[in-house]
């Protein structure tokens, strides 16, 4: 068990250094000089001295390897260096922006948790009725749902409805204050965006309850609890869904990551300020050294969030942990 | 030597009517499918709908899709234009129409290179195995760390927006996505007596690779490329919509959202409806398409 743990937890550095490796070969691919790009950004006119000393701030003029070492060591200190576009510390313009955005992302998985396994639960007991077909339509549908789409129609509901009920449209305010400040306007602007993202979250997690839940049901142990007489909520709270959920929690893990993917847009929708919303900006700004950290911390959130799946695994069935 | 290898189980196909017969021809398999899939059918039928309108949209669009017309801006649907115009007085039904053009340009573009990408690499490795098999298996958990968006971001960020970008953007993402599930379908087959057998007459590389290898993980080969047309499609919209993927004047539904829709939300709502019901039809017509094909094609994952 020890071993197993620890050989998984060892294997997450390789992933980050490689992914380290990949993100530093991907910004040295920007076509031109990145110095030319920075300095030019500001549509200011510059020497060839500040060109060099640019150069030699970002050490370009050194050999790639040292470079890279330099990078990585940035990383393990959390010094990614100043935002080429504001000037400012990367680490603090993230760490300003980043509170809203996991929570929402924490808000988006409760709804997903919330409405998936009771839903996928349901679909799979009652397969091929039509409580399973509405069910699954449901699902389908919000695997085909854009986020940033639903988001506008939401936006859209919420103000027809409250211009109809108030007499005035209504809008969540922007900005943002913790939840612990003011809950009530906290939620008001934090609930829409976890909504449309826990939709697509949701659906996906729900398919996964379903098949897993079926495939449960036809086990031999579900027919002897049947045989035995066992009541049915028994069999399905205590047999069924718990070894059901194995497969729904690596989704759930493994979506996690990708919702980040989906505050990338939906921040945009709504006018967060979230690191969804600054990694547009910063790509539109060309800022590549914030550009470069972001995606550092999307990627060490999505490795992350793999390595529980696989400890939440190896805890939840001893078959693995034991192999 | 004319020693026939019969075909693996596997590759029979699993699409019988209802008197246990398996169709022949495009014809005998079409009508089948629909009588044995219908939901696949309404799937199937949505995508061509979409597809024959992305193909044909230079005869079927009464509008050109972006020539502005001051006179009849944010103009509610009616006969003259059955969705309505946008902000700029551009017909909304033609430029949905030229927009399913970019989308499906977009999704089966990428879908095809990053699936025969992923094709290659995932059964070369299960194929080959040892050392190449490791490396590349630890290539793509990197690359598979990166969230399809944020990868498509970062490479947006270096090459830059326009079609051509978004499809480089989409589908780098997609390749060790399909290589994965090819490679463990691949794994399964290399150790089939079969394959033994081949190796032992002394066939190459390339005949048992493409013999043997490659028709057999066909079936989740095609169910993992149908999903990455919609995902595909899905992500080009995100990009657009951020402006950071296709760039105006080319018509693209994403685009479509972007600035004037939430603007003109409440006084306008059909600018922000229709362009986002066109994607979502086609990806969840695309969806439903691949599931019935995954039912088809896997028994296995039947009743899923």
């Amino acid at each position: 068990m020890y071993r197993y743990i620890i050989s998984r937890i060892l294997l997450v550095f390789p992933t980050l250094i490689g992914a380290a490796a990949l993100v530093f070969l991907l910004m040295r691919l920007v076509p031109g000089d990145i110095c030319l790009v920075r300095l030019g950004s500001g549509g200011t006119s510059f020497t060839q001295a500040s060109l060099a000393s640019c150069h030699a701030e970002i050490g370009i003029d050194r050999p790639w390897i040292l470079q890279f070492i330099d990078f990585l060591w940035g990383l393990a200190r959390l010094d990614f260096g100043n935002s080429m576009w504001s000037g400012k510390p990367v680490i603090m313009e993230i760490a300003t922006r980043f509170p809203i955005s996991l929570e929402v992302a924490i808000m988006a998985t409760v709804i997903a948790v919330v409405i998936a396994i009771p839903l996928g639960t349901i679909s799979a007991l009652k397969q091929n009725t039509w409580i399973d077909l509405v069910v699954r339509s449901f699902s389908i549908a919000g695997l085909a749902t854009p986020a940033f789409w639903l988001g506008i129609m939401s936006i859209l509901i919420v103000l027809d409805v409250t211009q109809a009920v108030f007499g005035h449209p209504w809008m969540p305010p922007i900005d943002y204050v913790p939840l612990w400040q003011d809950p009530i306007r906290n939620l008001s602007i934090v609930m829409l965006p976890a909504l449309t993202i826990g939709y697509r979250y949701a659906a996906v997690s729900m398919r996964m309850t379903r098949s897993a839940m079926l495939e449960v049901l036809r086990e031999d142990y579900i027919r002897t609890a049947r045989a035995k007489g066992l009541i049915r909520r028994l069999i399905i709270n205590r047999h069924a869904l718990k070894n059901a959920l194995l497969p729904v929690v690596t989704v759930i893990g493994i979506e996690f990551a990708f919702l980040i993917g989906g505050l990338v847009v939906t921040e945009q929708v709504f006018n967060l300020n979230g690191i969804g919303r600054l990694m547009v900006l910063s790509v539109q700004n060309q800022d590549y050294t914030l550009t470069q950290a972001l995606v550092m911390v999307v990627v060490t959130i999505a490795v992350l969030s793999n390595l529980v799946v696989d400890l939440l695994y190896a805890w939840f069935d001893p078959r693995i942990r034991l192999a | 030597m004319t020693l026939e290898i019969a075909p693996t189980p596997a590759t029979v196909p699993v699409l019988v009517d209802e008197h246990g017969r398996t169709p022949r021809g495009l014809w005998g398999i079409t009508i089948t499918f629909f009588r044995r899939q219908p939901v696949g059918a309404i799937g199937l039928v949505l995508v061509l709908i979409f597809g024959l309108a992305g193909i044909f949209a230079e005869w079927i669009a009464p509008y050109n899709p972006t020539s502005n017309d001051f006179a009849a801006m944010t103009e509610a649907p009616s006969w003259a234009h059955w969705l309505g115009t946008d902000q700029l007085g551009r017909d909304l039904l033609s430029r949905i129409l030229y927009g399913a053009r970019t989308a499906f340009i977009v999704g089966l573009t990428s879908s095809m290179v990053g699936g025969f990408s992923g094709l290659v690499i995932g059964v070369a490795s299960a194929y080959f195995g040892g050392q190449l098999d490791l490396w590349l298996q630890r290539i793509l958990d990197i690359v598979m760390a990166f969230p399809l968006i944020i990868m498509a971001l970062a490479v947006v960020s270096i090459f830059g927006t326009g079609v051509q970008n978004v499809i480089i953007a989409i589908t780098i993402p997609l390749i060790p996505r399909c290589a994965r599930i090819v490679r463990s379908s691949a794994l399964a087959i290399r150790e089939v007596p079969y394959v033994d057998a081949a190796r032992a007459l002394g066939y190459g590389h390339t005949r048992i690779i493409m013999r043997h290898m490659v028709p057999n993980v066909m079936g989740p080969f095609l169910v993992i490329i149908t999903a990455f047309v919609g995902q595909a499609i899905l992500a080009e919209a995100a990009l657009s919509y951020l402006g950071l993927g296709v760039q105006e004047p080319v018509p693209a539904w994403g685009l479509m959202l972007q600035g004037g829709a939430e603007e003109y939300a409440s006084t306008a709502p059909w600018i922000a409806v229709f362009p986002g019901l066109a994607i979502m039809l086609t990806v969840f017509g695309i969806n439903l398409f691949g599931d019935s094909l995954r039912d088809v094609l896997d028994p296995k994952l039947r009743d899923r």
